[in-house]
């Protein structure tokens, strides 16, 4: 057979494949993202049916699948919502980056890893899943909570975040050293904090400039530019993510809202082959030895990103339900630690942090809106009104009046 | 007296209204980027937490708000959508000294007369819907009938004897 054939065999029946999975995973309240990742696991090497002619292709998908992730998050704040919040974020993130980075990092050490993959999986633990949280919140009909703003706050700042350390890794991983690290970061920094400054004041403008009318032209338009600075931003060492993430915020207005509509399909098709290609390139024999460790520190994270909600929550006087569903809200990891862990294989730099990554993932995906769910259950609010109230025991006065 | 309403920023997903109601409950309104609207409750006990979320399109909210808001606009506003459409329904009663009482919807003759059509026909509290053209009247039926406003003037003159044939 020719070789185009086998790969358009190939391709559609993973998609295919793919796309009943979700289904499935739907019926019972999962996101898909892990069983995209199994499903990646299953097809790579070593996996039940490799996949061979396809590698290519899916390798290509899978970088644009990074980059349309990010400028659908982009496009999702506008840069004043972004610098807004910060003032009065900022200690719920500053907690949520000790909290969360460190065990990660500490991790690291723990397992005789150098200081690169304790920067790598600091990141991979810190960064909550803005996509998987936002759909939780929206599906459990918390969105109009008043701790729901808290969440979205710690998201926005772990986003805004990621601009600055995702170049700062992808620096560090390319092993340009101390001073070349310095420089790409401060790099980023100047680009960011230029694009930002632009944005505020003349988004407008450039939104005018693709205009919202002409669909065919908006697509092409606003999915070229992202391709073209992410590129760039590539070149500069600033990381493909965060230019995409950059032209994400530049575009505001009624632009962003058909960009939005236009790139939600093509995000979809090229995200889910982004998951697959992490899945195919961790060798599943890997998982076994890693499955505890992985277990250990999702247990721990989990715990410290409840205490993050937990704290965030405090601060703006919300009560103890409101601060254990925040706390329990913020647990998955998702598409954030997969493009972190993405860089870090892709550079070589420990073998087992694919691995250790994927399970980590699984784990908080899978359990995280699962837990999510647990404040609204009868037994576990009569549980927190008791806790709240210890010195009036429910029991005591019926028997008295018995 | 105003109500105060608090707005509330939603990165990424909109902007969240809500009020305090005199009697003590909270209501609120999350407003998607898309246009789609939530309207939330919220919970007595755990004033942090919505009781229900109800989505609604643009469209929908906007019935809404149209019938929260003033009760007289409403009126307008419904008497305008009928003159809008041209369509008017009306009730008439058969009068009792009506030719025709005893005989059948077809010997009016109203749809080719008019252009009005009989829809209807409520008697002793029971309605028969689409009556045909070999229903027999009877004393104090009461005609639904649709048309214009001609037409409809038609129907109660045909009805009550007042045309000439």
């Amino acid at each position: 057979m020719h070789g185009t054939t086998i790969l358009l065999i190939e391709v559609g029946a993973l998609l295919f494949a793919l796309g009943m999975l979700g289904r499935l995973g739907r019926r019972f309240g999962l996101s898909p993202i892990p069983l995209y990742l199994l499903a990646g696991l299953a097809f790579g090497h070593g996996g039940l049916v490799p996949l061979s002619a396809s590698e290519e292709f899916i390798e290509i998908g899978a970088s644009i699948g990074v980059i349309l992730l990010l400028v659908m998050l982009g496009l999702e704040y506008s840069a004043g919502e972004l610098v807004g919040n910060l003032r009065a974020a900022a200690p719920a993130g500053v907690i949520d980056a000790v909290f969360n980075a460190l065990p990660g990092a500490a991790f690291a050490f723990l397992m005789g890893w150098d200081w690169r993959a304790a920067l790598v999986l600091a990141g991979i633990t810190w960064v909550s899943s803005s996509g998987v949280i936002a759909k939780v919140l929206g599906d459990l009909g918390r969105l109009g909570n008043r701790e729901t703003p808290v969440i979205l706050s710690v998201l926005v700042i772990e986003d805004l975040a990621m601009a600055f350390y995702l170049p700062l890794v992808t620096a560090v991983l390319a092993g340009v050293g101390l001073i070349g690290g310095l420089k790409s970061l401060g790099v980023a920094v100047v680009t960011v904090l230029a694009v930002l400054v632009v944005a505020i004041r003349y988004g407008r403008q450039i939104s005018a400039l693709i205009s919202a009318r002409d669909a065919e032209a908006l697509l092409l338009g606003v999915f070229g530019l992202t391709l073209f600075v992410a590129g760039v931003a590539e070149e500069l060492n600033v990381s493909a993510a965060v230019g995409a993430f950059l032209v994400g915020i530049a575009i505001s207005g009624p632009v962003a809202h058909h960009a939005t509509e236009m790139l939600s399909p093509l995000r979809d098709l090229f995200a889910a082959v982004f998951f697959v290609f992490f899945g195919l390139s961790t060798d599943p024999a890997a998982m076994p030895p890693v499955l505890l460790p992985a277990l250990g520190l999702a247990a721990i994270t989990m715990l410290t990103k409840v205490l993050t909600g937990y704290l965030a929550a405090k601060r703006v006087g919300i009560a103890l339900p409101g601060r254990l569903r925040a706390g329990l809200s913020l647990m998955p990891r998702g598409e954030f630690s997969i493009v972190i862990a993405g860089l870090a294989v892709a550079s070589g730099v420990e073998p087992g942090l694919a691995p250790l990554a994927t399970a980590y993932v699984l784990i908080t995906v899978v359990s995280g809106p699962m837990l999510a769910r647990l404040p609204d259950y009868e037994w576990f609010k009569t549980f927190i009104r008791r806790w709240r109230q210890p010195s009036r025991p429910a029991v005591q006065p019926r028997t008295a009046e018995d | 007296m105003r109500v105060r309403v608090e707005q509330t920023p939603l990165p990424g997903i909109g902007v969240r209204h809500d009020l305090v109601t005199s009697s003590g409950r909270t209501v609120g309104v999350v407003s998607h980027r898309n246009g789609r609207r939530d309207l939330v409750l919220y919970d007595v006990d755990d004033p942090d937490s919505c009781l229900a979320s109800i989505p609604l399109t643009d469209d929908e909210a906007e019935a809404l708000a149209d019938v929260l808001g003033a009760s007289l606009m409403l009126g307008q506003l419904a008497g305008l959508r009928q003159q809008a459409s041209g369509l008017l329904t009306e009730q008439i009663a058969l009068p009792a000294g009506s030719p025709f009482v005893g005989r059948k919807l077809g010997d009016t003759r109203t749809r080719t007369r008019t252009g009005a059509s009989i829809v209807a026909v409520m008697r002793d509290r029971e309605v028969v819907a689409s009556p045909g053209p070999d229903f027999v009247f009877e004393a104090n039926d009461v005609v639904v009938a649709v048309g214009t406003r001609s037409g409809l003037d038609g129907v109660s003159a045909i009805l009550a004897g007042d045309t000439d044939d």
